[in-house]
Order: C-alpha cells, then structure tokens, then sequence
C-alpha cells in the first residue's frame, strides 16, 4: 500500500530553529531518507518544496484558465515537503514516519494513496 | 526478431531460471552472486537466443554463462580473494570454457523447492520475500517487478539486495528445511505465490493491464510447486483456487476498468478450461487429503463457477464451506463473506445479525468492506436510506479508485430511485 507523508510547518519555521536545531535537522533528514530508502519502503527521495508565494494557483472555470500567484499565507501551515512510502500497512508507515525529524519540529500527514486496482464486491 | 521467437526464449528462460541458480548455488554456494550471475545470464540469452537461435543445450549455456559472470565477479573482487580461491580450487578449469557434460544432464534433484522456501524465509519481509520469489525462481527482471509493482526499479533492487543479504547474514543453508519445520514453512511459500496472485488480480484493465503478467507467473510458480508436491492437498486448492479465480478475469471489468460485480458479470465470459481445470484439482483433494482452508476457498470458488446464472447458485452449500472455513481459519473477513451467503439463504437480516459482532473489531470497524456488505445488505432489506449512508460511509473509506467508483454509483443510484 502507497501512502504520501506531507510534512507542514509555518513558513520561516526553518530559519526560527537554532543553528544546532538546523543542523541536527538537516543531517537526520538525510539519515532518514537514506535509512527507509534502502529498506525499500521510502519511494525515490523526499521532496522539500520552495515557499508557497513562489508557486501559481490554476483554477478554470467555464473553460477559461485563471492563473493567480500564491498563495500568500504567511502564518499558516503549509505544505512544506513530500515523499511516498510503500508499506504493509498505515501502522508501519506511521512507525517510519515517527523518524522523521520534521515530525519532532511540526507534524507529519501521512494518508493513503488511491489504488487502480480493486476487487468485484 | 520476431515476437513469438521472443516468446517462446522468455518461457524457456523462466523455466529454467530456477534450475540454473541451483546448479551455481550446489556449485560455489554464495547465493547472492550467484542470482546476480543468473540474471545477467538470462538477460544475455533474452537478448541473443532469438536472434541467433535457441542454443542445443540451453541449460547448459545458461550454467556456463552464469559461471564465468560468477567467477569475473569473485576475481575482481579483490576484498574477498580469500573466497575467490577457494571457489577457484572448487571449479575444473574448462568449465568456464564449455558446457561441461554435467551441465547437458538434467539434474538429479530439482532445486526449485529449495529456493522457493529460501526466497519464502521468515527472516525476509513479506515484500522482500515477494520480490525475490519473482526474479530468483520466476527468473523475471527487477524492471519487470518493479513494473508490475507500480514503484521504482531501485526500490525493487533495494528489496531484493537487503533480502539476500538477510539470507547470507542469517546462514540459511540452501537445503530443504527439516522435516518438523517443513509444513509450517511451506504454508508461508503458498502464501507468497497467494499474495503474487492477489496482486495481479486485484489490477484492473487499461493503463495496468501489465500486472495480469502477475497471475500469470504466480499459476505458473503454483503448478510447479503441484508437480514438486503433487500429494499436497493445500498445493492443489492453492493452484485450484488461483484458476477459479482468474477464470473471471474478463468478466470482472468493463472495458473503462470499472468493477462488475459476480452476480452482473457475464459467465458466457468465464475461462472454461481453468474452471475444468480448478474443479478437477480441487474435487480430488478434498477427497483424498485432510481440508485446508485453500482447498475450502477454492471449493467456494467453484460452487460459483458451476452456476450458469448468478440466480442458480447453491448459496446453501456455500454457507456450509464458511462455516468449515470459520471453524479451521476463524478470520473476520470469512466471517464478512459467510455473512452475505447466509443472506442469500435465510434473508438479509439473518446477515445483518452475523456483522454486528465485527463492529467491535477495530480494524474490522474501519474496514470499507464491512460497510460495503452491510449497504448490500440492507439494500436487500430495502432499508433504502440506512443503505445509502452505508454505501457512502464504504467509499469514504475504501483507498480503490474503481471501488470508490463503484460504490459512489450505488449510493447515487439509492438517491435517483428514492
């Protein structure tokens, strides 16, 4: 079963850590994505994302494309980085995920992925 | 190059993939080389058989490719010359050179049950154990695992290389495994062909179709394991019910990949031949060798099967399979299947009565299926709103897309006739 781990935090959440914080942070994310890649359950790396205001938002209605800049959302958490898990179960994904040092600084979505496949009921 | 030359290499490959490992790994033992040399051999023969024609002694050409990939390895390995002399001193010289007559013999023991318990050991992960069934005794590519998978071929090598290691850290021999041990670990070798049949079964049409190549090798590996062990009552339910299963394969999806339920489905559609096949496997067994729960589920199978109209099923005679199947492998899933057949006999709310224990199973309480089940049933019931919510409730939770789709649809369909 694929599951996606979404790591939110407040912009500039980073930066508020101390440097020791930073650094510890840094390291272990490598660990860990080196750790549960080579245990063949963390799927092709983990994916930090750049500040929301840096991306576009689409929406089209009636045919017409709307592209506006944003979101701007300096307070909020937001979607911050991404990676897929594939595991036995939501029990062991929520067990890797617990390594995860951005779970010790914020928190850590993990939801299942939609499946094609699926049995005749 | 033609296709069917193609073909025709790739089946003689897969059998003989098995075959050839246990030859190298009888020969210089390390089994993590040695599956890494039978791959490279194999990918060597996919590529020249046929174009240059199926060599005389294809077994032997394999065994000889395998060796010298296997001896290259262990030369240029310089941190482990120690071992590389000792599996020199091990090998007569012109056997890099030619196939040696050994090799043009088939062997004495056939090791593909040896490396079926070893790719099935408890020491490995039920994925790992997965992945290195298909490439070591299915003789298929990592790509094609991962391919089939749906995850990148690096996460399928990272499987496969931890799952050897495991092997080499935890000395398992390449033998069977003794006597006392060998019913409890052939259970777990079933249950990985079982769970490589599941995962090709459950894939729908279209975009995914690829992952019927799945069932395919997952009957293939389950017949040789019938011809190894012909007097095992579980081998052949196992083998029968991946027939009758698959048997409804085409029937099971419409061309856009939405699910049709058993009872829409068209049986004209059914795969007659695994169906006589299924039947015959599964009758003997369960007349000559103690019941297992395979053999029970693939006699479920074919009470279906051996109705012309969904109508005409022996729902009483299906009931009784459950109530065998609860009492030797109690689990709240039968218990969710003996459920709607006893609907089908008594009414839905003899049903309804057998779900409301599983409510307190927490996981059970969660599972999308309950809910879908309890939908069907009261939709029999004609509790129209109740069934409703139920449908809605099961998509919520079901993390299938056709599933979803499916049961969105009966929601929605509750709604319209209301």
């Amino acid at each position: 079963m694929k599951y996606v781990a979404m790591v939110y935090a407040n912009p500039g959440a980073f930066e508020a850590l101390s440097e020791t914080d930073r650094n510890a942070m840094m390291s272990e994310a490598d660990e860990y994505l080196k750790k549960f890649t080579d245990s063949g359950e963390l799927l092709g790396g983990g994916y930090a994302l750049a500040d929301a205001s840096t991306g576009k938002t689409v929406r089209v209605r009636d045919g017409v494309p709307a592209v506006t800049d944003g979101p701007y959302a300096e307070s909020k958490e937001q979607l911050a980085g991404f990676y897929l898990l594939d595991t036995e179960s939501l029990e062991r994904a929520t067990e890797i995920v617990t390594n995860d040092p951005a779970a010790r600084f914020w928190a850590v979505e993990v939801r299942p992925v939609m499946d094609e496949a699926g049995t005749e009921m | 190059m033609t296709g069917q030359a193609g073909a025709r290499v790739e089946d003689l490959l897969r059998q003989l993939a098995p075959q050839v490992l246990g030859t190298l790994v009888r020969r210089y033992g390390r089994f993590d080389i040695a599956e890494d040399a039978v791959q490279e051999a194999l990918l060597a023969a996919a590529l020249q058989w046929p174009e240059q024609g199926i060599p005389e002694s294809p077994r032997g050409w394999l065994i000889t490719v395998a060796s010298r990939r296997l001896t290259d390895e262990l030369r240029s390995d310089h941190a482990r010359r120690r071992r590389e002399e000792t599996a020199a001193a091990q090998m007569p010289a012109d056997e890099l050179l030619a196939p040696s007559p050994a090799d043009e013999v088939p062997p004495q023991e056939d090791d593909t049950l040896t490396l079926l318990f070893l790719c099935a050991h408890p020491a490995l992960t039920p994925a790992s154990q997965l992945a290195l069934t298909l490439r070591a005794v299915g003789g298929l590519t990592t790509a094609e695992i991962a391919r089939a998978f749906l995850v990148p071929e690096a996460t399928i090598a990272q499987r496969i290389s931890r799952a050897k290691q495991s092997i080499k850290e935890s000395g398992i021999p390449f033998s069977l495994p003794p006597e006392p041990e060998r019913a409890e670990r052939l259970r777990v070798v079933l249950h990985v062909l079982y769970l490589i049949f599941n995962e090709g079964y459950t894939a729908t049409s279209g975009p995914d179709l690829q992952r019927s190549e799945l069932t395919t090798e997952a009957i293939r590996l389950a017949r040789e394991v019938r011809r190894l062990l012909p007097e095992d009552g579980e081998v052949a339910g196992l083998l029968a019910l991946m027939l009758l299963t698959d048997a409804r394969r085409s029937a099971r999806t419409r061309p856009d990949g939405s699910l049709v339920p058993l009872a829409e489905q068209d049986r004209g559609q059914w795969n007659q031949e695994f169906i006589e096949d299924g039947l015959t496997l599964v009758t003997g067994a369960l007349s000559k060798t103690p019941v297992g729960p395979y053999q029970l589920q693939a006699a479920i199978a074919a009470v279906h099967t051996e109705a012309t109209r969904a109508e005409d099923t022996d729902w009483p005679q299906i009931v009784v399979l459950y109530e065998f199947l609860e009492r030797i492998s109690p689990n709240p899933m039968v218990t969710l299947n003996h459920a709607v057949a006893v609907a089908m006999v008594q009414g839905p709310q003899a049903g309804l009565e057998l779900l409301r224990p599983l409510d307190d199973d927490d996981r059970m309480a969660r599972h999308h299926r309950l809910h879908a089940v309890r939908a069907h049933l009261l939709e029999l019931a004609n509790d129209r709103a109740a069934a409703r919510t139920s449908y809605r409730e099961a998509a919520r939770r079901t993390t299938s897309l056709p599933e979803q789709r499916y049961l969105k649809a009966r929601a929605a369909q509750l709604m319209d006739d209301a």
